[in-house]
Formats: C-alpha cells, structure tokens, sequence
C-alpha cells in the first residue's frame, strides 16, 4: 500500500543578544564552562528574571520576516520538570499567547511553489548542558538562559525534500533578519521532526513519532526517509506506529527507538508570576517592521529582474544571506553577473564545501572576485587561468590584475607569438595531423593541448584553434 | 527603661547626646537576645561579631551625614537572603547556605545604616500562622510563652515585641506579617504589592509576596517603609510609582475621613472577646471624627480557598529548585530520581510538602480549569470587591484576626483550623492593597489587632490613621513579661 507522508518541524533558534533572556549574564558561546553565569542564572533562592527587551525585539523580527501575527499583549509562562540541566526546575518559556501566531513561509522542491504554515513561534530560555563521566556528571550552566526562539511548522509537508526545503528557507530568513547565527554545527539551530504516515485521500493524520539528534538538514531528510519507509514497512506487516521518539543514528542513517510516549507530559504550564505581561504597541511593531532587510524571496525576484539571472541561480544565491551579499558587491564592481554567479555557486562553493569555511573566512573579496571576472570578460585572461587566479584570491587575497602581471599569466593573444607555437607543435606532430585528416577530431584536442603546455596555459583558446585548423589546411 | 522602647527618633537623640553609641544599640540586642531568646525563640542566624565592628565603625560618622534610621538595629526575617550570613528559611533543606548576594531591601537597610542584628525565625519558607512548622525551633508568644506568636513572621514580631530588637523586616503572603503583628501586639505593615522589590526574597508565592517591617510604633514603620520601597530594576513586578515622604503625611487628622466596616469582616468565626475590642476601637476612630459605614465584600468566604489554591500552585514551582544539585541540602542517593526524591523528602517538613502537593494537583492537566483557573477568577472577583468599595471610602478596617493567639500545639494536627486563622488576612492579598495590624486592645491578656486596610499605593492615608489611633490610646505601650528579665 502506498502511503502519504505529513511532516511538522519543530525548530529552536539561538538568538545572538548581547546577554541572555532573563539576567545580565554575557550570551557566549564556547567560553571556559560556568563563567558566563550569575545567580540569577543558577537559580539561587531569591533571584527574579527580567526580561531582556532585545529578546522580545528580536521574536518580533523573525516572526514579522515568517509572516506571523504578533500578539500584542504577550506573557511568559512557566513549564515546570526536573532535570539538572534546569535549575529553577522550570523553565520559562510561553504557552497560550506567544509573540507570534499563524504564519507562512513558501518553498520550491523542483518547479513546485508550495505554503509551508508556521503555527507559533514563541520565546523561551535555554537549559545549561550534561557532561557524564564513568562515575559523575558535570553541568556547565553557561548555556541556561540563552534566548531561544522557537518555531513550530504545521504539518504541513509532505515529502522528505519538502522539509529540507522548508529548513533551508527557514534558515535563510532567519539569517537575513540578523537574529541568529542559525548555525547547525554549533547549535543555534536545532531541529526535532514531527511525521506520520496515513493512506492516500484518508483525512485522519497517522500516529506520529518525534526523532531527534539531527544535526544536520541532510540528516533531518535522511532521518525522515528512513523513517517513512519504516512507519510503511510496519503499517503493511500488519502492526501499528506507536508514539514514540526515535533517534537518528548517523552511522547506520537508521531511527532508533529513545522512549515511547505514554499520553503528554504535564508540564504544569501556568504564567509565570516573576514577569509582567509585555504590551507592544504600534509604534514598537512599527520600529521592529522597519528593522527587517530585503528577504531571500524579494531579493530572488530582484535577481531575476535587475541582473537576469536564472531563477535557479537566483534562489541558490539567496538561500544564505552572506552569498548574496557578496554576489551584489561583485557585480557592484562591474563584474558580469552570470558569470559571477558562476562562479560563486560553482568555485567558491566547492572550494568552501571542501574547506569547510564560510566565505568571511577566506581571503576572498568581491573586489578580488569581481577584477578577476572583469579579466575574463576583457580575455584578458583565459577561465583555466582565472582558476589559478581564484586560488591565489581565495588563500591570500589581493587584486586580481596585480596577480595576473605579476605571475605572468596574461592571455596570450599575439597571433604572431601562438603562430610561432602552432608551427612548432605541427612541425613535431606529423601524426596527428595525418589523423585529423582522416577524419579523428580527437587529434585536434591533442594539438591544443601541446600549444596550451607550451603555453604554460596562456594561449588563448579560441585564437590557437583558429590558428591550428588555418595551419593543418596549408599543409 | 529598655531602650527598645524608645522610637527611632528617641534613639537618634539619645546617639546625639551621646548617651549611647551605636555600638551600645548592637550590644543592647545581643544582651537582650542572651536574656529572652531562650525562651522566645526569634532569631536564627546572629550576625554579632559583624554587627558590633560595623557599629564602632559607624559611631565614627558624622551627625550631618547620617540619615533617621543610621546606626539602629534591625532583625531580618530569615527568607530574605543576606550575603554571608546563613538563610536558610527556618527549612533544613538550606541548612548552612550563605547567600552571596544580599536582597534589594537589605541593600537599601545598609545604604540608610540600619545594623543587622540576626535573622529571624519564622514558618518554612513562610508556610504557616504559628510558626510551629519552623524546622529550627518553635517561637513563643512574649506576652505568654504557651502561645503561639502568628506566623509565619512570627520572629519577627516577637523579637520586636520581647524587646531584643526595635524594628524588623517580615513578608507577608496571606498575612504573614499582618497576623503575628496583632498576636504579638506590634505595628505590621504589608504594603501595596509591587511597593516593594522582591528581588532576594525566598519566593513562596511571588504574586502575593510582600516583604514590610514591624515595628513598635506607626511612625517607625513608616519610616522603613519609606526606605525600603521604590522600584528596582531587579523586580518587574515592583511598581514605578513614586515614594512618598509617609512621615509627612501623618497629619494626625483623620476628620471626615470615610471608613468602611465589611460585615463579612466581624461575622461568624471572630471570637467575642476580639469583636469587642475592634468595635471600641472602630468607635475610636468615629470619635477621632471619621465616618463609619458597615459594607459588604461579599466574596470574602471564597478568599480562602482561592488563596490557598493559588499560593500553593505558585509555591509548588518556586520550591522545586530546591533539588539537592547546586545549594542546600542533599541526601546521599545512588541515582539522580532518588537524589530528588530524598533530598526533598528529607529536606522538607510536612507543611510544605502538604503544600506542594495541593499545588501540584492544582496546576496538573486535569484539575487546572476546577482549580487554578478558577481561583484565579475569583481573585479577580474579590479584587473588583475591594475596587468597589474603595471608590466611596478611605480605608477598610475590621479585625486582623478572628481570634487572639492560640496556643502551641493546640492546632498542629489541624492545618484546615490554622489555615481559616488566614480569613480575615487573604483577601488583602489577593487583591495585593496595602494593610497595616495596630494593637488595639487585649482579651484575657493577649493582645488583639486592628487591621486598616488602604487603596493602591496609599499606605500613607493607612498610616495617616493607625498613626491617630495610636496617638489617642496607649496599647502600643504596653509591653509583655519578657521586659522585665534583666
């Protein structure tokens, strides 16, 4: 049987305020453990939150930039468990009016537009985190109070491609925004999945399991893939899904069963009675809207327009922020822009993937990036050359144009200086010759590639074709 | 005469004539603590070695530059933190925990000069009417030791009535500085909720927490007051509304003053003998030239549950980091659930575990709506009550209580008895205005409060009156047995 798959994402984000949530504490990441905390943030008895006003601002950004309604009047609340990572034992976060409600974010899988809904976004404050030893563990609490945004989709996707979709776009807003570093791999962007699976046309949603540890948006559509089938293969031997939360193990790329969920949790949600309720007024939402940059989809559309770019290309350049901005200030140079588009999605990005750096930890500049292509536009230098170029760009930085001069890798196009190669290499190649009049065009390929070597690579392409074709039919 | 006795401003004449030093004050509440507190029962923590080097320090400044309260000594209720010096809020589960911040109000103490005497012993965690559910040791009525003093600031009023201190600081959740107050026969003032920080405060139920001093006298208490209210930036829920001068305001006039006397407040429950006593005393005030009426807060017989309901809910969260990971007390366990499990089972005593419990039940899935919520509605209920009334007259005043203090162990296995000692004290709270116990009188030998009840942010109009009241009578003169021991 066949079987259609819903998925809703429950996505946490780590605001990147000055200090944290509810006390003065510095909001860090990777400092010594337990240096980033006051009382406030250990819970000591007597100790009161206060809201960090930044935090609220920076809810209300995101939520405008995912199209949500704001609640004007919002009100933390407490959800209380032990654990010791929560040293209040509970933590405060927001329940029946957070600050915002009732949003949308669209994506594309292939030609496809869809409207992904955002149900809630809410504030909330971190937990510190567990080292477990053989026979101890070990709290760091620099983490408690970290401002947390969380954001909760409706189930509304339908594939594994649908929700990588959604994260990557979700990604992209939020990083435009400026209120996260939205970075999976030090965790200001964390992410939990919701799927079930039900018969084609049935309305009812299937029993759902939650899965957890993913830790990266591959993973999360691994783990979702994995987990369809599984829900299906069980489904169609006859058993039924319980609720459940499963781990994603990364090695086998397979879900593992963490704990079944008997009914929910009570969390004894009730308002929190330290913190008054937050009222925002028009002038308050008016400032926050204002604050909010051109978005991945406005940009996209700008790409298209003002730089006739591919749609494709215009999508994968806005999907991060710093992209786009780099692709702006290149062409802002005087580069081409397809050709800096080019080279951005295919270059830069593999030498970043291979590198493992984002573009601010390269030498790279759009000046750097835009004089190279502006001396590929001019043939000043051929693409094989810019690559060399590039190299030297990306490592050590500098100006393209000194690079080329002072290694010496200007295009030759003196048709006298490639004339004088081509004669040699014709002069010593007898064969090939003979082989391309006999009709095997490989041996041109192979008479370029002599010139190019005796080149060093600076012939230009196009003039030793020319060149070649001009002398094998004098001879 | 001891010197306790005297007002904060008789005491400054007497540092300025130079008949005492403050040195002499800090001495004068150890001597005193040495010779009572035995029996009494009041102070935990004695910050003596402290108080006594801070005292020399301070005799050395200046007249012109010390303020009305400089150099005089204060008792502390043990739930308000004080860097250094243990609070343990009379529970063995913060045995041995020294703060290491002081509370907003004890900041503000220091920067007037007050010298912290010791801490003051009190209900755990300021659960309790009698101060029998200390862990510590249960604190006796100086006007007579087989008595309960109120609780749960029952240090604190008795400290400040056996005369080992002049002034202390309580808190007051459901009547907790108002009830020991009119037990102990001393001035307890809970001010406006929001009046003062509660940053430091060992919270119990945060939306009606309030700490307020007692003192032997109205005027006194208006000035700590005064010094310990305002905003603080630590507390969102303090309000920003301006202190006033309360000194200033007692004008001792109370001519034309409108006073309302809830029927509800003199009902069934109140002893004859406290009756009595408030209606002469409320005759008083119509001879002092205020109007009386009799009005009706007819919510007041839901004030209890919804209180109860309410405190405990809140109290059930706020409690629960005390767990045994980062502070206090902690049981020898093998795993983290027994860890919880042990530390408060241990650490707690029956009072506030009974407490945690009906707040736990409370907030949980399926009795949330019949009980928190609801509770809260009629919070509401009874605050549109007091809003009522409040827009015809000045002041609300009835008794404090519905009886004089019992006696020590005669309700301990009857919580339902002690928490209904809470009637006449809850509403104030849950409507979070500000209310003041004055001695009034005494049935068979025990003191009897007059609770003045006041709008939002007026404890100058509730001060204005217990002011001329205590003018026009002596009781607040009187002083129990535990004077006499030298």
């Amino acid at each position: 049987m066949n079987y259609e798959t819903v998925i809703g994402l429950e996505v946490h984000v780590e605001l990147k305020t000055k200090s944290k949530i509810f006390s003065p504490s510095p909001n860090q990441f990777g400092s010594e453990p337990n240096t980033n905390t006051s009382v406030i943030d250990l819970g000591y008895p007597g100790v009161l939150p206060v809201v960090n006003k930044e935090v609220v601002n920076y809810g209300m950004r995101a939520a405008l930039a995912l199209n949500m309604h704001i609640n004007k009047q919002t009100k933390f609340d407490r959800k209380n468990y032990f654990y010791p990572d929560n040293p209040k034992a509970y933590q405060i976060s927001q329940f029946d009016k957070p600050i915002g409600e009732h949003g949308w974010i669209e994506i594309e899988v292939g030609e496809e537009k869809k409207r992904i809904g955002i149900t809630r976004i809410h504030m909330e404050e971190d937990a510190g985190k567990l080292f477990h030893g053989k026979n101890s563990s070990l709290i760091d609490f620099n983490r408690q109070g970290t401002p947390l945004l969380e954001i909760v989709s409706e189930p509304d996707m339908r594939t594994p491609e649908e929700a990588y979709a959604y994260l990557e776009k979700l990604k992209a807003i939020i990083q435009y925004t400026g209120v996260s570093d939205v970075r999976m791999e030090e965790g200001s962007l964390r992410c939990d999945a919701n799927i079930s699976i039900r018969p084609y046309g049935q309305k009812e949603f299937g029993v759902k399991t939650e899965l957890k540890n993913l830790n990266s948006f591959s993973f999360v559509r691994k783990g979702l893939e994995y987990e369809e089938q599984r829900q299906a293969a069980v489904l169609n031997a006859g058993g039924e899904i319980k609720q459940e939360t499963r781990r994603f193990d990364e090695k086998t790329g397979k879900t593992i069963l963490m704990r079944v969920k008997e009914g929910t949790d009570d969390y004894r949600y009730f308002p929190e009675p330290d913190l008054v309720d937050i009222v925002i007024d028009d002038e308050w939402l008016e400032r926050e809207k204002a604050l909010i940059p051109e978005l991945p989809d406005a940009r996209k559309e700008r790409y298209v327009s003002e730089f006739g770019l591919p749609a494709y290309d215009a999508h994968v350049l806005t999907l991060s922020k710093e992209t786009a901005d780099f692709f702006e200030a290149t062409v802002a140079t005087g580069a081409d822009a397809k050709l800096s588009s080019n080279w951005l999605m295919g270059e830069v990005s593999a030498y970043l993937n291979a590198e493992q750096k984002e573009l601010s930890e390269t030498a790279l500049t759009p000046e750097g990036l835009g004089g190279m292509i502006k001396l590929i536009s001019a043939g000043t230098i051929s693409s094989k050359i810019a690559k060399k170029v590039f190299k030297e760009l990306v490592t050590n930085g500098g100006d393209a144009e000194k690079i080329v001069k002072e290694k010496g890798l200007v295009q030759i196009s003196d048709e006298g200086a490639l004339l004088k190669m081509v004669t040699e290499v014709l002069d010593n190649n007898a064969q090939s010759i003979e082989d391309f009049k006999n009709g095997k065009d490989r041996a041109i390929g192979y008479l370029v590639g002599q010139i190019m070597k005796a080149s060093r690579g600076q012939a230009n392409p196009q003039l030793v074709n020319k060149l070649l074709l001009q002398e094998i039919q004098k001879r | 005469m001891s010197l306790f006795k005297k007002s904060a401003a008789e005491l400054q004449e007497l540092l300025h004539s130079k008949e005492v030093t403050i040195a002499d004050l800090a001495q004068e509440a150890y001597d005193r603590i040495d010779a009572v507190d035995g029996e009494v029962g009041a102070f935990l923590a004695l910050n003596k070695e402290n108080a006594l080097a801070q005292a020399k320090e301070m005799d050395e400044v200046p007249f012109e530059k010390r303020g009305p309260l400089y150099g005089l000594p204060i008792g502390i209720k043990d739930n308000i933190v004080t860097e250094g010096l243990e609070t343990t809020c009379a529970s063995k589960i913060l045995e041995g925990f020294n703060p290491i911040y002081n509370a907003t109000v004890v900041e503000k103490l220091k920067e007037a000069g007050m010298v912290t005497i010791g801490k003051l012993n009190m209900d755990e965690f300021a659960m309790g009417s009698a101060t029998e559910n200390s862990a510590i040791k249960p604190v006796h009525n100086p006007w007579n030791f087989a008595h309960v003093p109120g609780g749960s600031s029952g240090g604190s009023a008795a400290a400040v009535a056996a005369g080992e201190v002049p002034f202390s600081l309580g808190s007051d959740t459901g009547g907790s500085i108002r009830q020991p107050a009119a037990y102990c026969g001393v001035v307890g003032m809970k001010p406006t909720y929001g009046r003062v920080s509660r940053y430091g405060l060992v919270a119990f139920a945060s939306s009606l927490d309030q700490i307020g001093p007692i003192t032997r006298n109205v005027r006194d208490n208006a000035l700590i007051l005064e010094t310990i209210a305002g905003v603080d930036e630590h507390d969102s829920t303090s309000a920003n509304v301006e202190v006033p001068h309360y000194v200033d305001q007692l004008t001792g006039d109370i001519r034309g003053l409108k006073v309302a006397v809830p029927k509800e407040y003199l009902a069934e429950g109140v002893s004859d003998g406290v009756r009595k006593v408030v209606l002469a005393a409320i005759d008083q005030l119509k001879e002092l030239g205020a109007t009386v009426d009799e009005v009706s807060l007819p919510h007041s017989k839901y004030a209890l549950a919804a209180y109860y309901i309410l405190s405990s809910s809140e109290a059930s969260s706020n409690l629960s980091r005390f767990d045994g990971i980062r502070y206090g007390y902690q049981a020898k366990a093998s795993n983290l659930d027994e860890l919880y499990t042990k530390t408060r089972a241990e650490g707690f005593g029956d009072e506030v575990k009974r407490r945690i419990m009906l707040g736990t039940y409370s907030l949980s899935a399926g009795t949330y709506d019949a009980y928190y919520k609801k509770a809260q509605q009629v919070r509401t209920l009874i605050k549109q009550d007091f809003d009522q009334v409040f827009e015809k007259y000045d002041v609300i005043v009835g008794p404090t209580t519905p009886t004089t203090a019992f006696k020590l162990g005669e309700n301990i296995d009857d919580p339902m008895t002690v928490y209904a000692n809470d009637i006449l004290t809850v509403p104030i709270n849950l409507a979070g205005v500000p209310a003041i116990s004055i001695p009034c009188g005494f049935d068979n030998g025990l003191p009897v409060g007059l609770q003045i009840i006041g709008k939002y942010f007026e404890e100058g109009t509730v001060y204005r009156v217990a002011d001329v009241f205590e003018q026009a009578t002596d009781f607040h003169e009187k002083t129990p047995q535990t004077w006499e021991v030298k």
